[in-house]
């Protein structure tokens, strides 16, 4: 009986050790399930490369060019300001502070990874919003470099956190033989430490990517969400991710519109599972 | 030219700097909401259900609509989530599946969360005819806290002493015997502290619910599980983008509930785990 | 199917150790045990057989093999990834990889290196083996808890901190509760792996005079890293070296006139 009991246990254990790949099997068959009827009426290539959209004039329009842009331009200047501040924060963290202040800066981390991004988008609305708005004397603050500077924010837990261990797992001995040879302890960090985790912070750069590109209510409430191709960091964009936010609630289930936004889902699917398999490859190439 | 140490100084310097540029906004950010949000917070505001548009009145229905969302996703990502961890933890070997139940949580981890919207609008909503509702909303978060009760899990069950398992299958105890007498017990407060923060991720979540539960104005509570029902982040996008002429201090007295309620639940974490390091028997 | 016991029976590999002496039965017959990690070759080719009611010593070097030889008696390297054994071990005329593993583990006890009580309250630890058998009468529990602590010498100090946490324990004292846990189960055999390398020589002595009045009940295997210990309490002793058993004896035999030049140069402390 009590072998009975746990052979079923044993199944289940089993059973829900594969529930992962199960999941992530199924979203993105139910991704393409609905998503894929949109080529039907534009081809890939046009759904692409497309430069209007305009899901709900007559004939829709649905090119998603001007949507990859804005995520495009809003990923890009989030990169270019989280990954030296965070890489430098890390390197701080796991380096050079004292171990009080250690404890301060990285409880600070955890508790901005803890807000919600629809409490930083409003607060980005109330604050960073009007604050471009004035300094560069635009007509509207919701433009791309106020969803570049919040998502940087958002996404400076997860590459902090995760350089931070790659820093971590360096060797010992490494670090000790330079500094037993007269280097500095900022020479042996930038020459010795930081070259020696390099693929560990390119994970956490990539995660970090990852993160901005997925990020959705923050960005469709401060980026102003026009769906044109933009020409300035200072215009209003619109991303992938609010895309499917703003219009799912309006689509008709089983229109055109219906599927591309799906169809868009598949796009983002694609992109994060290439992020998120390349940095667990570089995570692993640290550990060994 | 400046000697390496001054060169050193002014390197760590800059590093510190960084870190005041993440630091402080977030001390900010934290100080405007509570400034802000305070004079909102009374005893109507959060008892009461919301009046004239959501202009005025509480958010009542929004609270125990989040409540009801984490308490759904939570009874489905829990047991699923732990078995999983046990299965990694105990029984996996390195081999190609195991190497592909790894990547399938970091994937998961790493799905856009609007995406989790689309999968439970199709899945629960049409799919399995739940309709936008609690049932649909709970399973969708579910399924998206699920790689972080998984991890965290594994992690609490792993840093069990590999000694405990020897000594009780030497004393001819079975394999599952061993799990739930000597590893589970030992692992619970891990356990505990991920289960908590996926409770703090699942409250926060905002896309995944915006097409599979959440009610743009309801002002009453929810009747059962097939029932729409508002909730605290999605009310507070609600308020702040969808609807004029809401005051100040109604947005930024949600945004302080919802925030606290978030944090709460993660120093609860911070709290249990800190204990259990001290406590930590071997 | 082959019979096993048989084989050995006409193997006369072994035949050459039987002492006189020792006339009880054949308690653990094993023949041609071979077992590897991945790719190291940790056993080889090891043929002997154990008696009922006697400490067999076994002694070597470390990596000497002794250790993966005991933990393969109880099948307690079978949850290692990449392990594997050829070859037979028999126990009372069964193979014991055809015998219900939980079974075997309850018929085989085993002591460890180092002190490891479970992270439960003293009691909790000797009625561990019983209580995950089914026995949940808390009248049984109690009797067998006393009874397995003074047979280990434990009861008379311990008696009145049964419900602290074992970890409260001295070393000695938490090998052994350790003894007193195997006990509980009803062991026929026991497996001792170097169960003093972690004590002072006071403890030594305590779970040494343990073992020796264990002997009358029970079959004891010790693995030891320390010759003398052997000298003190083996009936038989056994020496490895690489894997390899180089020579069992009779523990007189092996310390005064060692048949191999290598045992030798072992017990005179030339290397290990």
């Amino acid at each position: 009986m009590r072998k009975f009991k746990e052979f079923i246990i044993e199944k289940l254990i089993l059973l829900s050790g594969l529930t992962s790949i199960f999941f992530v099997v199924l979203i993105f068959l139910f991704l393409l399930k609905e998503g894929l009827s949109v080529f039907q009426i534009v081809t890939p290539c046009d759904f692409l490369f497309g430069k209007s959209w305009y899901p709900i004039s007559e004939p829709a329009q649905l090119g998603i060019l001007p949507l990859m842009m804005g995520s495009l331009i809003i990923t890009l200047g989030a990169t270019i300001i989280s990954v030296p501040i965070g890489v430098a924060c890390a390197v701080y963290i796991a380096e050079v502070a004292p171990s009080r202040i250690k404890e301060i800066l990285k409880a600070g981390i955890e508790l901005l990874a803890a807000i919600p991004s629809v409490v930083l988008g409003f607060i980005g609305m109330m604050t960073l919003v009007p604050w471009i708005k004035n300094v560069f004397h635009l007509p509207t603050g919701l433009t791309a470099l106020s969803g570049s500077v919040m998502l940087a924010f958002m996404a400076m837990p997860t590459i902090v956190s995760i350089a931070e261990d790659a820093l971590y797992s360096v060797p010992k001995s490494y670090k000790e033989g330079a500094l037993a040879l007269g280097a500095t302890h900022w020479q042996t960090i930038y020459r010795i430490i930081v070259p020696a985790a390099s693929s560990g912070i390119l994970a956490a750069v990539m995660l970090g990517i990852g993160r901005v590109i997925g990020e959705t209510m923050a960005v469709m409430m401060i980026t102003g969400n026009a769906a044109v191709i933009p020409t300035s960091i200072l215009q209003p964009v619109r991303t992938l991710t609010a895309t499917i936010a703003a219009e799912m609630g309006e689509a008709v289930v089983g229109s055109e519109h219906y599927f591309a936004l799906f169809a868009i889902g598949i796009v983002l699917f694609i992109i994060s599972f290439i992020i998120n398999v390349t940095s667990d490859l570089f995570l692993h190439r640290e550990r060994k | 030219m400046i000697s390496s140490l001054g060169k050193q100084k002014i390197a760590f310097f800059f590093l510190f700097l960084a870190n005041l540029l993440v630091i402080v906004p977030v001390g900010l950010i934290l100080l405007i909401i509570i400034q802000k949000g305070l004079p909102a917070m009374t005893w109507q505001f959060i008892t009461d259900i919301p009046r004239q548009g959501m202009r005025t009145g509480g958010i009542f229905p929004a609270i125990i609509g989040t409540i009801y969302l984490v308490a759904g996703s939570i009874l489905f990502a829990l047991p699923i989530g732990l078995l999983a961890a046990i299965y990694l933890s105990e029984y996996a070997k390195d081999n190609v599946l195991t190497r592909m139940i790894k990547l399938a949580i970091v994937n998961l981890a790493g799905v856009p969360s609007v995406v989790y919207g689309l999968f439970g609008l199709v899945l629960f909503v049409s799919f399995c005819k739940f309709g936008a509702s609690i049932l649909a909303g709970s399973l969708t978060l579910g399924i998206m806290i699920l790689p972080i009760i998984i991890t965290t899990s594994r992690e609490a069950l792993e840093s069990v002493p590999a000694m405990f398992r020897e000594v009780s299958l030497s004393l001819g105890a079975s394999k599952w015997q061993t799990i739930r007498h000597i590893v589970l017990p030992n692992a619970i407060p891990g356990i505990i502290t991920g289960t908590i923060l996926g409770i703090g991720r699942a409250a926060g979540e905002t896309a995944p619910i915006l097409f599979t539960v959440a009610a743009f104005y309801l002002p009453r509570l929810p009747k059962s599980i097939f029932d729409q029902a508002m909730a605290l982040p999605y009310h507070l996008y609600v308020i702040s983008t969808q609807v004029p002429n809401v005051e100040e201090k109604v947005r930024y007295g949600t945004a302080l509930v919802l925030l606290i309620l978030v944090l709460f639940v993660n120093l609860v974490a911070i709290v249990i785990r800190s204990q259990f390091r001290k406590k930590k028997k071997w | 199917m082959v019979n096993p016991v048989k084989n050995i029976k006409s193997d006369d590999v072994c035949n050459r150790n039987v002492p006189e002496k020792v006339s009880h039965g054949i308690k653990i017959d094993i023949h041609n045990l071979n077992i590897w990690f991945a790719e190291n070759h940790a056993l080889k080719n090891v043929s002997m057989q154990v008696f009922s009611h006697e400490i067999l010593c076994a002694i070597g070097p470390a990596n000497s093999g002794k250790t993966s030889f005991l933990r393969t008696i109880n099948r307690l390297n079978s949850v290692l990834p990449n392990f594997k054994t050829t070859g037979a071990i028999v126990l009372d005329g069964q193979d014991i990889t055809k015998m219900d593993v939980e079974l075997l583990r309850k018929k085989v006890g085993m002591v460890f290196a180092m002190p490891s009580p479970l992270p439960l309250s003293v009691f909790d630890n000797v009625a561990y083996g019983a209580r995950m058998s089914g026995i949940k009468n808390r009248n049984k529990l109690n009797a067998v808890v006393e009874r397995s602590l003074q047979q280990a010498y434990l009861w008379q100090e311990i008696k009145d901190r049964l419900n602290e946490s074992a970890f409260k324990l001295s070393g000695g004292q938490q090998q052994r509760l350790c003894i007193a846990r195997t006990l509980a189960v009803e062991p026929d055999v026991i497996l001792f792996d170097e169960p003093c390398s972690g004590l002072d020589p006071i403890s030594t002595t305590k779970v040494e005079e343990a073992m020796l009045k264990l002997k009358e009940s029970y079959t004891i295997i010790l693995v030891t890293n320390n010759v003398k210990q052997a000298a003190r309490v083996g009936n038989r002793t056994a020496f490895f070296l690489n894997g390899e058993l180089i020579e069992l004896d009779r523990t007189e035999k092996l310390f005064t006139a060692p048949s191999d030049q290598r045992t030798d140069g072992y017990i005179r402390g030339k290397f290990g």
